[in-house]
């Protein structure tokens, strides 16, 4: 079976490796005991969870009150993590989804991985809504279901209710795309266990054999969930944006920010790709499957989405200055320059400008400048909607109102608390499951292995030099 | 699974192997039980006059369940069971309704088909399916015939494996 590959592309499978090789490789880390790297990991992440989840008993205990919000900045750090959580969420699906349906097979070295930092990152988001209302023991009200309470039923027309539906399908969707693309690999890691690991990777394969139907239907499902998928997550970012948009705060009412968000979603979950998969390929030395081009192709989608960003912040401020609305111009005015002018700047630096370095390809072929700016445009999104939330608020209408905010120990731990929860549930996984798409892996392997690779273009070289012209002819007659 | 079945079958270290050989099954109407890989191979459903999968006409099903299900339910609580001015729009806001009907179309959708997909595939949570050879997960291509459809001509199935190529050939009862 021939397969067509533009000659132009770079290998994404390096080191020659066999069927059997990328098996071996890709389960190792299932398979040995954990490195000391790993525990040490483990440890701190595991800290950082139960430092966070004493804050959140710690709050659920207190009342809100144990936060520094007060009656003008209502939303700070909660509000604040929650975008921020549910944006870096949002690039496990476009990879494995926008980029499946547009055929780009780099995808396969990382979308396995960015999966699984999509379903923590969400888990990490979600809790922010749920204690964020104080009384976590009814959070249960946000869902419409018939009840004793007359029944009554939640707002239908709240885009806060919109969001409980968004995050909770993209969700579920996303832990449904992600296990049936588990699955194979489970049965691959399963034939190779014995004993109690072989008990447990029988239960997650679900009875995998791999029958020729079977993987007809898995990638007829895999395609329609990807299919499905797009316009899922491209919504739930629109959606939150909703939350400010469809408000009547100057400096939130606007109708740029649905892809405005939409694009700082994708940008941040790039930047999380990188830093996650950098130290992951690193220390499970999975070099040969998430190469330099996979490295390359993301810091271009980080780059594009990053100016796109930064042309939505200067259309803001066009826009602010264009309506001729006091209110408006007050509120641009006032996070450039007011009192919380040092998170305007760094959202400015992080996320406008310091993504323009990867115009240069030296830097975008660069390990250490792309982790080192993977961080950047973490911070830098953080600081965005610490601007957008706060500094807003922090200048309302009333300037007798008018009121700072900077977070408690409580808050503050629990962001570390889900920083916790987001690193311990990818520890887990890194060693529970293999981290790269094996079967997907060993599919593009004749397409995309080097050794394939420099045979295609050889063989394309030679079909430039010698066309074929035989169908012409053919016709001709 | 049925009891006591038994399955001869040959192993081939290459997909492009295994698709010849299919095709010369095909030829010497051999009838292949089944066909296993470590990944989906293209070009493999046809040989095996494998009809296209619709799973995705389901999914078009039960989307449209979702549809009416968010849909008419809101409709139904803010026009009939609890009308209730918000804003002052109107109790039936259909733009409003439109995000929670799109979130509920993809959510009944994502579900019914993965559920489908496991049910008909017979495969779930704790399922162990027979398992001919467990490197057929890791870089081996098999060729799987009941003996029973054979009318006790193994050795026409025999001659096939050597002359395709078949790196190994075993039976095993089920």
């Amino acid at each position: 079976m021939s397969v067509v590959v533009s000659p132009i592309r770079e290998p994404l499978i390096r080191g020659s490796k066999t069927y059997h090789q990328i098996t071996e490789d890709l389960c190792a880390a299932t398979e040995r005991a954990p490195s000391l790297a790993w525990v040490l990991a483990f440890i701190v992440a595991g800290g950082a969870l139960s430092f966070g989840m004493f804050c959140i008993i710690w709050t659920i205990w207190v009342g809100i009150g144990s936060w520094n919000l007060n009656r003008t900045i209502g939303w700070g750090w909660d509000i604040t993590n929650f975008v921020w959580w549910i944006g870096i969420g949002h690039a496990g699906t476009l990879i494995s989804a926008i980029l499946l349906l547009f055929r780009q097979k780099w995808r396969t070295g990382v979308n396995r991985a960015a999966e699984a930092m999509t379903i923590f990152a969400v888990i990490c988001a979600a809790l922010f809504p749920g204690i964020h209302v104080g009384r976590m023991w009814v959070v249960y009200f946000f869902f419409p279901y018939p009840n004793t309470r007359g029944p009554l039923w939640p707002n239908f027309n709240s885009p806060l209710l919109w969001d409980l539906f968004a995050i909770s399908t993209y969700f579920s969707v996303s832990l449904l795309f992600w296990y049936t693309g588990l699955v194979p690999d489970f049965a691959t890691v399963r034939d190779r266990a014995k004993g109690f690991r072989k008990k447990l990777y029988n239960f997650l394969s679900f009875g995998w054999t791999g029958s020729a139907k079977h993987w007809q239907r898995w990638e007829a499902l895999c395609l329609v969930l990807a299919g499905i998928s797009t316009p899922l997550v491209l919504s739930v970012h629109t959606i939150v944006s909703f939350d400010f948009a469809t408000s009547v705060i100057p400096g939130w009412h606007t109708t740029i920010f649905p892809p405005y968000f939409v694009a700082g979603a994708i940008f941040s979950g790039f930047a999380m790709v990188q830093t996650l998969m950098l130290m992951t390929r690193k220390v499970l030395k999975l070099e040969d499957y998430i190469t330099l081009e996979h490295i390359e192709s993301m810091n271009k989608v980080i780059l594009l989405t990053g100016t796109i960003v930064g042309v939505a912040y200067l259309t803001e401020l066009f826009i602010a200055w264009y309506s001729g609305y006091v209110y408006e111009q007050f509120a641009f005015f006032n996070r450039a320059l007011g009192p919380y002018w040092w998170a305007y700047f760094g959202m400015m630096t992080c996320n406008v400008l310091s993504p323009q370095i990867f115009w240069i390809k030296k830097f975008r072929r660069s390990i250490y400048w792309t982790f080192l700016l993977s961080i950047f445009v973490n911070i830098g999104m953080w600081f965005e909607r610490f601007v957008i939330i706060a500094t807003t608020l922090a200048r309302d209408y009333l300037p007798s109102s008018w009121s700072l905010y900077s977070p408690s120990w409580v808050e503050i731990g629990i962001f570390i608390g889900t920083l916790g929860i987001f690193f311990t549930f990818y520890l887990i996984f890194v060693r529970l499951a293999p981290v790269v798409a094996i079967a997907e892996i060993k599919h593009i392997l004749k397409a995309a292995g080097d050794q394939y690779v420099d045979k295609n273009n050889a063989h394309a070289k030679q079909a430039a030099l010698h066309p074929p012209v035989h169908h012409e002819t053919a016709e001709h007659h | 699974m049925s009891s006591h079945k038994e399955v001869i079958y040959g192993l081939y270290n290459d997909e492009e192997e295994l698709l010849s050989a299919v095709k010369i099954a095909n030829d010497q109407h051999l009838p292949i039980m089944d066909v296993y890989s470590p990944f989906p191979v293209h070009g493999l459903d046809g040989l095996l006059h494998l009809s296209e999968s619709r799973l995705h006409q389901g999914g078009f099903v039960y989307g449209f369940i979702g549809l009416l299900t968010g849909f008419l339910g809101m409709t139904w609580i803010f026009t009939k069971d609890w009308p209730i001015i918000i804003g002052g729009k109107p109790y039936w806001a259909v733009p409003a309704f439109i995000p929670i009907t799109f979130e509920m179309t993809v959510l009944f959708a994502a579900w019914g088909m993965t559920i489908t997909f496991y049910i008909i595939c017979g495969m779930g949570p704790g399922v162990t399916n027979p398992v001919l050879d467990e490197r057929i997960s890791d870089d081996k291509f098999c060729i799987a015939f009941n003996k029973a459809s054979l009318d006790g001509n193994t050795g026409k199935v025999n001659d096939f494996f050597r002359s395709t190529g078949a790196a190994e050939v075993n039976t095993k009862v089920f």
